[in-house]
C-alpha cells in the first residue's frame, strides 16, 4: 500500500462509484456529477445498475455502479476505464476490476472486507486485489463503516440509518480528492431531509467526516486536479436523456399550441419519460398510466384522433406489444410519437443494459406494408432536439414517428446549454380549416400529408379506421386501390426527407476509412475518430440521426472513402438496412452486444487494423 | 345547454349502406342509438363513436358523427384517450362479447375501474359472428360451435358481474328487439357521468339464431323480463302481479295476493345503492326460476377519471411557479458560463 503525497493533473478523469444496490451509489454519483458540472467541467455519466432492486447483499450480481468522466476539454463519453474506483465492498472490486485504468486508485471500505463478504463475492483467497491481478494500483483502505459510526456516536439514531449514511462518507472523501466544495451537496441534503432533522444532521456530519478524513490523511491520498473546460457561453444544466426526451416533447407541445397527452406503461429504462411528463401537470400534460403497453399506445392514438399531441414511451418488449396499434396509426394516418428507449434483448433480455437492437423491429416489425418515420437521438441532451423534431414531423406530416434512444442515453447525463424557446423552429399542425373542402384523405400534393380534423370541430365529421379506404376515406377492397394506397403511405414517409438536414461528416470528405454509426454511440465514435485524426489518420465519421428516411446526401457521403465500417451495438441491423437502401457500397461492420457501450480503445484498435489491412 | 338542438334520427345516419345481415339485431340497435342521440341535445360534432373489431364494430361507418373503427379489443383504450384528450365530447364505444370480454378484457375492466365517462354498448350475441361461428367468452357451457364441436368446456362470463367486480358504477341491460326501451336505456347511459355499460342481448341471425329467444320473444316478454326502474317496485308479468322479495338473503319470486303478499312487500329498485349485493342478485337472475332483469340495474355516482384529471391539472397549475417551457428549462440547478 502506498505512498507519498501525490498531485495528479489530468485533462480528463473518470471515477466509478460502486457498492451494493442498497448503498446509495446512484445518488452519490449524481451529487458528485452535479457538483462537478457547477464547477465548469464538462461531464458525461453512465449509471450501471442491476435489474434487481435489491439483489442479494454482497454479491457481484448486486453491485450498482455509477461512472462519471469530467475534464478540461469536451467530454463525449463516461470514459472507457476508471482512474478512480470507490468500492463499498469486495463484490464491487470484483465487478469493476476490468473497468480500471492501470495505475488507478481504489478507495475501499476496509471494514467490509470480512471473510464473509469475501466469500459472498466468491473470492477464494484473503487478498482479493492479488486475486484480480490488481497489482500496480494505489489501494487506499478506509474504515468507512467504523468512521461513520464514530461520527454519529452521540446522535440518537438507529443502526440502519447509520449504515445508510456511509455513502456520504465516500462522497465527502472523493470531494476532497478532487477539490470539490461541499456546499451544493449540503443544500441538496438539506432539501431532501429538511423535515427529518436527525437524518439531515447525520448525513451532514458523515459527509464532512469523509472530507476531513481525506484531508488529514493526505500523505497517503493522491489528489487530482482537473481544470474547468472551455465551454460555450450560456446557461447550463445537467440533463439525462429521458428528461431531455420528455422536455423536448413538452417544447413541441408549446410550439405547436397542442395539448400533450402521454399514454404509457412503466418499463425499464423508459419509465422516467412517463415520470418526467407526469411531473408537468403545471404545463397541462395529461399523463395516463395505462393498464398495459397496448393501452398505452391506444390511448395515445385516441388522443391523436381527438386533437392532442399524442405520445407513448416504451422499451423493446413494450414496443413489440404496441406493434398492431402502431399499424393502426399508420393506416389511419394520425400524428403519433413513439419513444423507444432501447435495452438488451430479445425477450426480457438485459433490462437495465443498453443496446441498439430494436432498429429492425422499428423499421419492419408490423403486419402489412407499414412505414413509419424513424429518428434516433445520439447524446443525452440531444434527445431534447430529436424528440422535438419527432413531434414536429408527426403533426406536420400526419404520420407516426418512432424516436429511438437507448438505456445509455436515457440514464446518462451531461451538461446542456439551455435553449430559448424563441430559438426553436415553429411547428404548424395540419389542422383542417375549410369544412366545404375537407375530405379525410385529401392530401398535400407535395408532402402527401392529409389534414387533421378532430371531434368537436363542426362541419368536419368523418369516419376513419383500420380498414383500407379509398382517397375519399370510404372503405375499399378494390385491388388497385390497395396498391395505390400502400404506395402513397410509403411515399408520404419518403417525402419527409425534405425536413431532414444533410448528413454532416466529422472530418474530410474523402479518406481511407469512413466510420458509420447511428443513435447513442456518437460520443464513443466521435472521440475515437477525432483521436485518430489527430494522429494523422485519414478517417471520418458519418453519424445518422435520421434513419427513415435517410438524408438525401447519404450516397454522396459514402462514396468518398476506400472503406466503410458500420459500428452498432447489435449484430448488424443498420448495416443490413444500408445494404438494402444503398446497395452500391461495400460495408464492413463492427458489432458489440454485451449490454455495454463501445470503448474508445476497442474502436480505435479496430479502425487502425482496418486501415492497415 | 343554452340552445335547443332540433335533431332527428336522420341527422345521425351516414350515406354508407348498412351491410349487416338482414334480420340482424344490430339494425335495431343502430336505430335506437340514432334516436337517442337526436334526443340528447348534444351537438352533432361533439359525438365520437369508437369501435373495435367484429360485426357490431362496423357501427361508426353507419353514423354521420365522428367515428373511429379501430382494432380488435382496443376500443376501450382508444375511447379513453379520446375522452381524456377532449372531455367535452360524448364518447360511445361500440363493442361485442368477443371484442370487449376476450381480447379486450383488460381494457374493459380498467376503463370501468377508472370510471372514465364513456358509454360502452356491449352487443352480446354469445358467438363470434365475423369469423363465422366460434364460441365466445359468453357462450354457455356445452354449446356446440365450429371450435367446440363436442361442446365448450368452459363457463361463460356474465358481463354484469364482471362490471360489478371491476367496481362499475353503471350497468344496464336491454334487448335488440325492444327499440323503445333500448332508446330509453341509451339515453340514461349517455346522461350518466362515468363508465356506463349497457349489455344488449343481440341476436345473430346466421350463427346463433334464437340464442336469447326464451328471454326476448315479444309474446312472452312481460313474463320473462322484469323492467327495473329506480324507485319503483320490482313487478313483472302480463298483469304485473308478480314481484321480487328478499327471503333468507336471496331473491324470490312471489305472486301478489298469494300467502298474504301485497305490493308493499315487493322490493323497490334502488339503482343508486352503492352496495352491489342486490344489483348482483338481479344480474344473476335466470330463466326459468326468475325473469331476466332489464333496465338500469346500477347507477351510482362516483368520482369520474377525466374530471379528476382536469381538476388535478388545474390544482397543480394554481400552485406551480412554472407556467411555460422557458421557466421549466431554467428551473432548478443551472449555472452560467461567461466567456
Amino acid at each position: 500500500m502506498s505512498i507519498e503525497t501525490k498531485v495528479i493533473e489530468l485533462e480528463e478523469v473518470s471515477i466509478r462509484f460502486s457498492g451494493d444496490s442498497g448503498d446509495g451509489m446512484q445518488l452519490t454519483g449524481t451529487l458528485f456529477s452535479d457538483t462537478t458540472a457547477l464547477l465548469g467541467n464538462d461531464i458525461s455519466t453512465f449509471p450501471d445498475y442491476p435489474a434487481e432492486i435489491r439483489a442479494p447483499q454482497g454479491t457481484v450480481a448486486g453491485v450498482s455502479g455509477f461512472q462519471i468522466q469530467f475534464g478540461t476539454k469536451k467530454i463525449s463519453t463516461p470514459g472507457d476505464l476508471a482512474h478512480v474506483l470507490v468500492a463499498m465492498n469486495p463484490a464491487a472490486v470484483k465487478a469493476n476490476a476490468r473497468f480500471m485504468m492501470p495505475g488507478g486508485t481504489i478507495f475501499f471500505d476496509s471494514d467490509s472486507f470480512t471473510q464473509k463478504n469475501l466469500e459472498k463475492a466468491k473470492f477464494s483467497t484473503e487478498d482479493p486485489f492479488a486475486e484480480l491481478n490488481l497489482i500496480d494500483y494505489i489501494k487506499v483502505p478506509v474504515p468507512i463503516t467504523q468512521l461513520t459510526r464514530e461520527a454519529l456516536k452521540d446522535l440518537e439514531i438507529d443502526n440502519k440509518s447509520i449504515l445508510r449514511s456511509k455513502n456520504m462518507f465516500a462522497l465527502g472523501l472523493i470531494c476532497w480528492v478532487f477539490s470539490r466544495p461541499l456546499d451544493y451537496i449540503e443544500k441538496y441534503i438539506a432539501k431532501k431531509f429538511g423535515k427529518k432533522e436527525l437524518v439531515l444532521e447525520a448525513n451532514r456530519r458523515v459527509l464532512h467526516a469523509g472530507y476531513n478524513y481525506a484531508h488529514n490523511l493526505q500523505h497517503m491520498t493522491p489528489r487530482y486536479v482537473v481544470h474547468p473546460a472551455p465551454i460555450a457561453k450560456g446557461t447550463y444544466r445537467n440533463i439525462n436523456g429521458n428528461y431531455a426526451t420528455a422536455w423536448g416533447l413538452l417544447a413541441a407541445a408549446e410550439k405547436s399550441g397542442l395539448e400533450l397527452f402521454i399514454g404509457s406503461y412503466p418499463i425499464t429504462p423508459a419509465t422516467e419519460v412517463l415520470q418526467a411528463l407526469s411531473e408537468r401537470k403545471d404545463l397541462g400534460v395529461k399523463s395516463f398510466q395505462a393498464e398495459d403497453e397496448i393501452a398505452g399506445i391506444c390511448t395515445a392514438i385516441g388522443a391523436a384522433f381527438a386533437g392532442n399531441l399524442a405520445v407513448t414511451s416504451t422499451s423493446g418488449p413494450g414496443f413489440a406489444l404496441k406493434s398492431e396499434a402502431l399499424g393502426l396509426g399508420v393506416m389511419a394516418e394520425l400524428p403519433l410519437v413513439v419513444v423507444n428507449v432501447q435495452r438488451g434483448g430479445p425477450s426480457t433480455g438485459l433490462p437495465t443494459k443498453t443496446e441498439q437492437s430494436d432498429l429492425m423491429q422499428t423499421l419492419y416489425g408490423r403486419n402489412g406494408e407499414s412505414p413509419v418515420v424513424v429518428v434516433a437521438a445520439s447524446t443525452p441532451s440531444d434527445c431534447f432536439h430529436y424528440a422535438f423534431v419527432a413531434a414536429k414531423i408527426a403533426v406536420e406530416r400526419m404520420v407516426p414517428v418512432v424516436l429511438l434512444t437507448d438505456g445509455f442515453l436515457g440514464n446518462g447525463t451531461e451538461p446542456w446549454r439551455i435553449p430559448a424557446m424563441s430559438d426553436l423552429p415553429t411547428i404548424t399542425p395540419r389542422i383542417a380549416k375549410d369544412p366545404s373542402l375537407f375530405k379525410p384523405y385529401n392530401r398535400d400534393p407535395e408532402t402527401l400529408a392529409r389534414e387533421w380534423a378532430f371531434p368537436g370541430m363542426a362541419g368536419f365529421q368523418h369516419r376513419i379506421g383500420g380498414l383500407e379506404k379509398d382517397k375519399g376515406g370510404n372503405v375499399s377492397h378494390d385491388p388497385m386501390n390497395h396498391q395505390i394506397m400502400c404506395e402513397v403511405r410509403r411515399d408520404k414517409v419518403d417525402a419527409v426527407v425534405d425536413m431532414v438536414p444533410p448528413l454532416e461528416l466529422v472530418g474530410e470528405q474523402r479518406g481511407d476509412l469512413l466510420v458509420v454509426g447511428w443513435g447513442g454511440t456518437l460520443g464513443h465514435l466521435d472521440t475515437a475518430v477525432r483521436e485518430l485524426q489527430a494522429d494523422g489518420k485519414k478517417v471520418s465519421l458519418a453519424h445518422f440521426n435520421y434513419i427513415k428516411p435517410l438524408p438525401s446526401n447519404t450516397a454522396e457521403v459514402l462514396s468518398g472513402f476506400k472503406k466503410i465500417v458500420v459500428c452498432e451495438l447489435n449484430l448488424g441491423q443498420f448495416v443490413g438496412y444500408l445494404r438494402d437502401k444503398m446497395p452500391d457500397f461495400k460495408y464492413l461492420q463492427y458489432n458489440k452486444v454485451q449490454g455495454l457501450p463501445f470503448t474508445i480503445h476497442e474502436l480505435s484498435a479496430h479502425f487502425i487494423k482496418l486501415m492497415e489491412e | 345547454m343554452l340552445e335547443t338542438l332540433n335533431y332527428t334520427p336522420k341527422d345521425f345516419k351516414s350515406e354508407n349502406e348498412v351491410r349487416w345481415c338482414p334480420g340482424c339485431g344490430d339494425h335495431a340497435v343502430l336505430n335506437a342509438i340514432q334516436k337517442a342521440m337526436a334526443n340528447l341535445n348534444i351537438k352533432h360534432e361533439d359525438y365520437a363513436v369508437i369501435s373495435g373489431i367484429g360485426c357490431s364494430s362496423r357501427f361508426p361507418y353507419y353514423m354521420s358523427t365522428y367515428g373511429f373503427h379501430t382494432i380488435h379489443g382496443r376500443a376501450a383504450a382508444i375511447a379513453s384517450g379520446v375522452k381524456c384528450a377532449n372531455p367535452r365530447l360524448t364518447v360511445w364505444e361500440i363493442t361485442g362479447d368477443g371484442d370487449a370480454l376476450a381480447i379486450g378484457g383488460n381494457h374493459f375492466i380498467h376503463a370501468i375501474r377508472r370510471n372514465i365517462d364513456l358509454n360502452i354498448i356491449l352487443f352480446n350475441n354469445k358467438i363470434y359472428g365475423l369469423t363465422k361461428g366460434q364460441y365466445s367468452p359468453t357462450t354457455d357451457r356445452g354449446f356446440v360451435t365450429k371450435t367446440s364441436p363436442a361442446g365448450t368446456i368452459e363457463d361463460p362470463f356474465v358481463p354484469g358481474r364482471l362490471v360489478l367486480g371491476a367496481g362499475g358504477t353503471f350497468f344496464a341491460r336491454c334487448v335488440d328487439n325492444n327499440l323503445k326501451h333500448s332508446q330509453e336505456i341509451f339515453e340514461a347511459a349517455a346522461a350518466f357521468k362515468g363508465t356506463s355499460v349497457v349489455e344488449v342481448l343481440q341476436n345473430c341471425v346466421i350463427f346463433n339464431d334464437g340464442v336469447h329467444e326464451a328471454i326476448t320473444d315479444t309474446k312472452t316478454r312481460e313474463e320473462h323480463q322484469i323492467f327495473l326502474k329506480h324507485g319503483e317496485p320490482m313487478l313483472f308479468g302480463n298483469n304485473r302481479d308478480r314481484g321480487l322479495v328478499l327471503a333468507n338473503g336471496k331473491l324470490k319470486v312471489v305472486r301478489i295476493g298469494e300467502d298474504g303478499i301485497t305490493e308493499a312487500d315487493v322490493l323497490v329498485h334502488d339503482a343508486e345503492d352503492e352496495d352491489g349485493f342486490l344489483h348482483q342478485s338481479l344480474i344473476n337472475m335466470k330463466l326459468p326460476e326468475f325473469p331476466v332483469a332489464m333496465g338500469v340495474i346500477r347507477s351510482v355516482s362516483a368520482k369520474v377519471y377525466n374530471e379528476a384529471m382536469e381538476e388535478q391539472i388545474a390544482e397543480v397549475q394554481s400552485k406551480s411557479n412554472i407556467r411555460n417551457m422557458d421557466q421549466l428549462l431554467n428551473s432548478g440547478n443551472t449555472w452560467k458560463v461567461e466567456n
